[in-house]
């Protein structure tokens, strides 16, 4: 009961802090607007808002925004996918740990933009230079943040386990999948971030919409407007996806022990 | 006490254990040598290093000793089995799973049907007091309440015998005399054979009916005390006479250890 009254007590609190916050942010970018040296870069609400309606009747704004959810999907997927069964390996059997991890941690290190020229002699433009450059980067924190959470899952929760008369199968199934679960999350988390960051580079390999390319382009018109609510909208899919990812963490890990505030 | 009429539960013969440690090899335990009878509550005390957890780990079978062998009812123990329930000082309870279902858990491995290991689960959660809270997750419950769903979760697979490993050592001294006076409750009742570890000198005599001394570097079983005061015990029986004598030969022992270890 006690604990009810308190979650409340946060939301209304956090809600208007979510608010100050805004109004601050709406202050310091007015302030930006009006900057002599700021101004061309930073124009406000009252030119952003419109530049939308411009994209959306240049009949863009759309196509944009689908081909970049397309890639990011698509190399978050194949990121995903493959980061999993790598991370149990590499917690399971030492030598595929000793072997890969010096590089996936060598290969994080360097900006995806760097060997964006690499993958597109070797595969071409289109989709699937951006595909593999998203899959990449996804990978490689999904790998590493997957891993290191299988390694941290307590040993006295497995004795007790086989203690319990537990084999090896019941204690991966019914042990190490459940307590991994909010280390995936968590990559799935930095993942998106990783998917969302590396647009800009994805999108360089020739692309011909979306919305790192879209802002690429209209970088050669200086036309701040519209590039600001294209950087703007990156932001907003990124809250929004953090927002899903929350969500899920809630229904599935609401065992969590929460470790501070 | 005449234990020579019970049957010998658990026979520790010649157990070594040897770690490779950074300065070469650290003997764990040597020549421990121990038969511990049906129905009897056994408490181990000594110093930290002295091997106490690593004598139980072997009787758990999460250890293999380097030499000699541990024995239930005459069977060689390699690797574990329901047979000899553990209950550790972390809890160690699976956190996605509510307080039934951590119950429960051991009997899904025996493959017992769920109507019925939900039954059994209740009853024991129900004797330790906890049935308002079977559907709520370990993060809900206090430390106490988290180790009463251990026993628990220990005594629904109905093992032979039952190894504590410092159980109470983390919860304040209050509750643990509360968990104490419970497991004494339940042992009067059912006599299941406990083996109990503890470094609380108290602790050791108001449970057990002896009390290994143990040493350390080697780890070895330095005197064995027979705890002479008849059950049922209570919290009192810790201001009784025989009470007082045998914590003060205890406890001396145990402290002369404890200086040893640290020379």
């Amino acid at each position: 009961m006690n604990e009810k009254t308190k979650t409340k007590k946060i939301e209304i609190n956090s809600k208007v802090w979510l608010l100050i916050s805004l109004g601050a942010a709406l202050i310091v970018w007015y302030l930006l607007s009006i900057g002599p040296a700021t101004s061309r870069s930073f124009p406000f609400l009252d030119k952003v808002i419109p530049a939308i309606n411009t994209m959306i009747d240049r009949g863009v704004m759309g196509k944009d925004i689908a081909s970049s959810l397309t890639s990011i999907a698509m190399g978050f997927g194949l990121g995903f996918i493959t980061a999993l069964p790598v991370a149990f390996l590499m917690a399971w059997y030492q030598p595929v740990q000793k072997i890969l991890e010096p590089w996936i941690n060598f290969i994080r290190n360097i900006p995806a933009l760097a060997y964006v020229p690499l993958i597109v002699i070797a595969a071409g433009v289109g989709r699937r230079p951006q595909v593999i450059l998203i899959w990449i980067c996804t990978f490689m924190t999904m790998s590493i943040t997957i891993y290191q959470g299988i390694r941290n899952i307590d040993n006295t929760l497995i004795k007790a386990a086989r203690v319990l008369g537990a084999n090896d199968f019941d204690i991966f199934v019914r042990i190490i999948v459940p307590a991994t679960i909010p280390f995936i999350i968590t990559a799935v988390r930095l993942g998106l971030g990783a998917g969302l960051t590396t647009l800009l580079a994805a999108e360089s390999t020739g692309a011909q919409q979306g919305l790192g390319m879209r802002i690429r382009s209209l970088q050669s018109t200086f036309d701040t407007a519209p590039m600001l609510m294209y950087i703007i909208l990156i932001g907003i899919i990124g809250m929004i996806l953090n927002g899903i990812v929350n969500f899920i963490e809630r229904r599935l890990t609401g065992w969590q022990e929460k470790r501070g505030q | 006490m005449a234990r020579e009429e019970r049957a010998v539960k658990l026979h520790i013969d010649n157990v070594r254990k040897e770690y490779d440690g950074r300065n070469g090899k650290m003997i764990a335990l040597n020549g421990v040598n121990l038969d511990i009878m049906e129905n009897e509550f056994i408490c181990v005390v000594g110093p930290s290093g002295c091997g106490k957890s690593t004598l139980l780990n072997i009787i758990a079978g999460l250890l293999e000793p380097t030499s000699g062998a541990a024995y239930l009812d005459g069977q060689r123990i390699q690797g574990t089995s329901v047979e000899r329930g553990v209950v550790f000082q972390q809890y160690a309870l699976f956190p996605w799973r509510t307080v039934l279902k951590n119950v429960t858990f051991g009997l899904e491995m025996k493959k017992v049907p769920p109507e019925q290991a939900k039954e059994i689960a209740m009853k024991y959660i129900k004797s330790v007091g906890l049935e308002d809270f079977a559907n709520s997750y370990p993060k809900e419950l206090s430390g106490g309440m988290k180790q009463r769903v251990a026993i628990a979760r220990a005594y629904a697979v109905n093992p032979k015998v039952l190894l504590l490993d410092e159980p109470f050592g983390a919860l304040d001294a209050q509750t643990r005399t509360q968990l104490q006076t419970e497991l004494l409750n339940t042992w009067e009742q059912e006599r299941k054979t406990c083996f109990f570890i503890t470094h609380d000198v108290d602790e050791a005599i108001i449970l057990a009916q002896r009390v290994i001394i143990m040493s350390a570097r080697p780890g070895r079983i330095k005197r064995i005390v027979d705890i002479d005061i008849p059950y049922p015990r209570t919290q009192e029986t810790k201001s009784h006479a025989r009470f007082l004598e045998l914590k003060a030969e205890i406890w001396n022992e145990v402290y002369q250890e404890f200086l040893d270890a640290k020379k």
